[in-house]
């Protein structure tokens, strides 16, 4: 039977951060990490409806999503994949210092990882420009000509076109998802933008700094949502 | 060792009178205090909701529906769903009674995230504010379901605002359940075990899963029907190549377990109630934590039973009509181990379990009556009529809304520190539920006879039921006036409560009535099982204010 | 038992090493070029399979290193992450089932 009583204030003069409501240090940075994936758990429910949505819809039109596909820049596509991917090592890196103490350091890969997010949004903002300017873009100005995948080998008579509402349903899909998943990164880049802050301000150390891992928890999260992205919006259909 | 109070209870700090002022309650982390910010909120809204629900009894009186037009009558049903199911239904148990028993019941000083707890409030209430504007701009009339091409085609009314403040009260709710699952697994006192939790906090543990997991899928469906009716997209416009069925398998997928996030925490509210007044260890306790992460995983399963007649494809239909029989069986268990619990028990009949007894019955007449519907060649003839609308209320009137007072009547010693008047009490409950039973019944009949949901005129021979449920819609309106005078009146005039007065087990009650800011004098360690009433004994008599404190 | 049932460690008091930040970032980059390569490949219907599969093996390398899951000794961080997919896993597969079969005689 246990008789151990917890007195709750024994560690607060030790760490500041630990409020009042948990025991231990430990007890807190366990909670907030748990919330966290909880928080990530729900975001993944969010996107998810968005990918039920392309998903039967692809399956419903796939030729005529493989012709609207090839319209996107797939060089910029995979660049934007390249700069998340390396988005996530400054993250890594980032962790890294601070738990071996390096303020600066921490600060340097945090500015890192809003660089290479600015620059993500900067390639995206460049994508939806020319995407308004070849009237890509559903709604009223919305027009679409194009020819299936693989039609150009045939005689001219006989090329089909995609169906343009179907290219439009592609379209609506790419932007709501690419859109959402760019204000994610907006949000993302302002979380770091305070962080690296409060970072150069010395307010994280090897004892504290579970604000940092569970951005980069966040980040990670927005990286592998780009992951599925980059392969089901840029990639079908390039081989005709 | 927690004081007893006597009279005097207002000199003894406790959660109420530490801080004084608007921003000692507008800015509090206690769970207590945010608890109580909700239940004024909640109620506001229940009162709105139940305001279209009277105005929509009165047009129902007459079949050439005189009182108001078509339209109107559409933004009434319309309106009184959004407001009673996402304003009122989802967040009332658990945003009030759970988070004030939650810490409480688990021997914490508060939830894990108490700011997140603040904030939650504060998104239900711009939410509801947004809520409120629809409501003043002219209302939304696509009915609570928002099904396409309708809502983001062809009406003209506040679909935006609307959604708008759904989301908003969606999040609230996400960020309500995070809370509730770290707090459980996180924050719970030495000696609390799992095996140890009251079932009230189980059951909110089930209902925060599907919170957390079932809300983002309904707030991305709305957030594209805004898109869709601000730039035309035609993600679910049939003219544009779209499937209107698809908004419904992602408005259901979230909608379905929803009814589950409204109905648990009543369960869980129900089985500490019958506990209680029966004086015994709940039957079953490893099976009643099963059934209820059961209804929470099945529950996600099912959504499709809505759509049967709306085009789905046949086999998928089957599929969807035979996991709906499976989510009763949980719920049916949950039902029969209330049962053993109250067979042999010492039972005493106070209000709050007066309204236990009122959940159970009714309860498991809707439950009964949603098999009927998991029956593919039933629904297809009662879908869209007064049967769903019967079945639905009996769950969730008949239900969670006796449940819910059932446990503001059980906890309210706590909670305010005073008794309301039992008397009353037992009166107001009775009322309820002649008044509940009056009105949702003959909606069995009618929506079997064929009268359509959603309608305001009717044919002639069907008045009479009408009338009869609009006479009961009446009783059961003064059945839930009753409480909200007396709890008040209660609050300065009723007899100051112990920390005890049900002779209850649960570590909420070995706190005074009401609590200290932060819970509990000295952190609780628990050695006893849940439900040791075979230890604790029979409830007190009137007389009697001091309690034995359980170790 | 441990009070307040936290583990008496933290979540990843694990630090990893550089050598292994970046073997992870270069297998992230060699299959992201693997998958852009393979799509203009005709596999037939395996296009589509191959690129999810690389995507998920990217996902599975992200949430294990760089998100410490391999690290931590908590399971409940597992149990988050698998009942977010097999969720998500139910959303996509019983609303295909209705799509697939809608016009089976």
């Amino acid at each position: 039977m246990s008789t151990s009583q917890v007195v709750v204030d024994e560690h607060a003069h030790e760490n500041p951060a630990l409020l009042h409501h948990f025991a231990t240090a430990g007890q807190q940075k366990n909670a907030a990490g748990l919330g966290m994936w909880l928080f990530l758990a729900q975001e993944v429910m969010f996107f998810g409806g968005l990918f039920c949505a392309y998903l039967v819809y692809r399956y419903k039109y796939f030729a005529d999503f493989g012709s609207a596909s090839q319209q996107l820049d797939i060089r910029l596509g995979t660049t934007n994949t390249v700069v998340l991917i390396c988005s996530s090592l400054t993250v890594v890196l980032a962790i890294r210092a601070v738990q071996l103490g390096k303020r600066m350091a921490l600060v340097f890969w945090l500015v890192a990882t809003i660089l290479l997010g600015l620059a993500f949004l900067g390639i995206k903002a460049d994508e939806y420009a020319e995407k308004f300017e070849k009237h890509h873009v559903p709604g009223a100005s919305f027009s679409y000509h194009e020819l299936l995948p693989g039609q150009e080998k045939l005689p001219a008579a006989e090329r089909q076109y995609a169906n343009p509402h179907h290219a439009e349903m592609f379209f609506s899909l790419y932007f709501a998802m690419t859109g959402m998943h760019a204000l994610h990164m907006v949000i993302g880049v302002g979380l770091f933008g305070f962080l690296a802050y409060k970072g150069w301000r010395g307010k994280y150390t090897p004892d504290y700094y579970t604000p940092i891992e569970n951005a980069g928890l966040y980040w990670h999260f927005v990286d592998i949502v780009w992951i599925y992205l980059f392969g089901l919006l840029y990639l079908i259909d390039r081989h005709r | 060792m927690a004081t007893i109070d006597g009279p005097d209870f207002g000199e003894r700090e406790n959660y109420l009178n530490a801080g004084h002022g608007l921003k000692s309650w507008l800015l509090t982390v206690d769970h207590k205090r945010i608890a109580l910010l909700y239940l004024i909120s909640i109620t506001f809204f229940f009162f709105i909701g139940g305001f279209f629900a009277l105005l929509i009894r009165l047009e129902l009186l007459t079949p050439a529906g005189e009182l108001v037009q078509s339209d109107t009558y559409n933004k009434l049903f319309t309106m009184h769903g959004q407001v009673m199911v996402f304003f009122f239904l989802i967040p009332a148990v658990p945003a009030v009674l759970g988070n004030f028993l939650i810490p409480l019941m688990i021997g914490a000083k508060d939830l894990a995230f108490p700011r997140i707890n603040l904030l939650s409030w504060y998104l239900y209430i711009i939410g509801g504010t947004l809520m409120v504007y629809t409501i003043l701009n002219g209302g939304v009339d696509t009915g609570w379901t928002f099904y396409t091409p309708l809502s983001t085609e062809f009406v003209n009314t506040n679909v935006i605002s609307a959604i708008i403040g759904i989301f908003f009260a969606g999040f609230s709710s996400i960020l309500t359940g995070l809370n509730f699952i770290v707090t459980t697994h996180r924050m719970r006192a030495p000696g609390m075990t799992w095996s140890r939790l009251p079932l009230f906090v189980w059951a909110h543990y089930a209902t925060s899963i599907i919170q957390v997991l079932g809300t983002p899928v309904v707030a991305i469906t709305l957030v594209l029907v805004a898109l869709e009716r601000l730039f035309h997209l035609g993600v679910f416009n049939p003219a544009l190549g779209g499937d209107p069925l698809l908004f419904q398998h992602l408005f259901w997928f979230y909608s379905h377990p929803a009814v589950y996030i409204m109905i648990l925490p009543g369960m869980g509210i129900v089985s500490e109630i019958v506990c209680c007044f029966s004086r015994k260890r709940i039957f079953g306790y490893k099976a009643m934590t099963l059934a209820v992460v059961g209804i929470a995983v099945i529950g996600f399963l099912v959504w499709a039973h809505h759509m049967f007649v709306a085009g789905i494809s046949v086999y998928a239909a089957l599929i969807f009509s035979l996991l709906s029989y499976f989510v009763a069986v949980p719920s049916a268990i949950k039902v029969f181990n209330w049962t053993a619990t109250m067979y042999k028990g010492s039972i005493t009949y106070q209000t709050p379990m007066l309204y236990a007894f009122g959940f159970v019955g009714l309860f498991t007449i809707g439950g009964l009556t949603g098999l009927f519907l998991a029956c593919l060649g039933v629904d297809v003839h009662v879908h869209d009529t007064y049967f769903i609308i019967a079945h639905f209320h009996y769950i969730m009137v008949g239900g969670m809304v006796m449940a819910y007072l059932g446990g503001m009547h059980f906890w309210w010693p706590k909670i305010s520190g005073r008794m309301y008047p039992e008397g009353w009490g037992k009166l107001a409950a009775l009322i309820v539920f002649v008044g509940f039973n009056l009105t949702f019944f003959p909606q069995f009949i009618l929506g079997y006879m064929g009268m359509p949901r959603r309608y305001h005129s009717y044919p002639p021979e069907f008045q009479i039921l009408n009338v009869l449920s609009t006479a009961g819609a009446t009783i059961l309106a003064v059945g839930y006036l009753l409480p909200m005078v007396y709890f008040v009146w209660s609050m300065r005039y009723g007899k100051p409560a112990p920390a005890n007065p049900w002779n209850a087990a649960g570590l909420e009650w070995q706190t005074p009535s009401p609590p200290p800011t932060f819970n509990f004098d000295e952190e609780p360690v628990v050695t006893w099982e849940a439900y040791n009433y075979d230890e604790i004994g029979e409830i007190p008599e009137k007389e009697k204010e001091e309690v034995p404190v359980v170790h | 038992m441990s009070d307040h049932n936290s583990s008496s460690e933290p979540i990843s008091e694990h630090i990893s090493s550089l050598g292994s930040c970046l073997a992870i970032w270069l297998a992230l980059l060699a299959g992201t070029t693997l998958t852009v390569a393979a799509a203009f490949i005709d596999l037939g219907p395996f296009n589509t399979i191959v690129a999810l599969s690389i995507a998920t093996i990217k996902a599975t390398l992200v949430v294990l290193f760089y998100m410490h899951v391999k690290y931590t000794h908590e399971k409940l961080t597992g149990l988050v992450i698998v009942s977010a997919i097999f969720f998500l896993f139910i959303l996509l597969a019983l609303s295909m089932a209705d799509y697939t079969t809608r016009l089976w005689r």
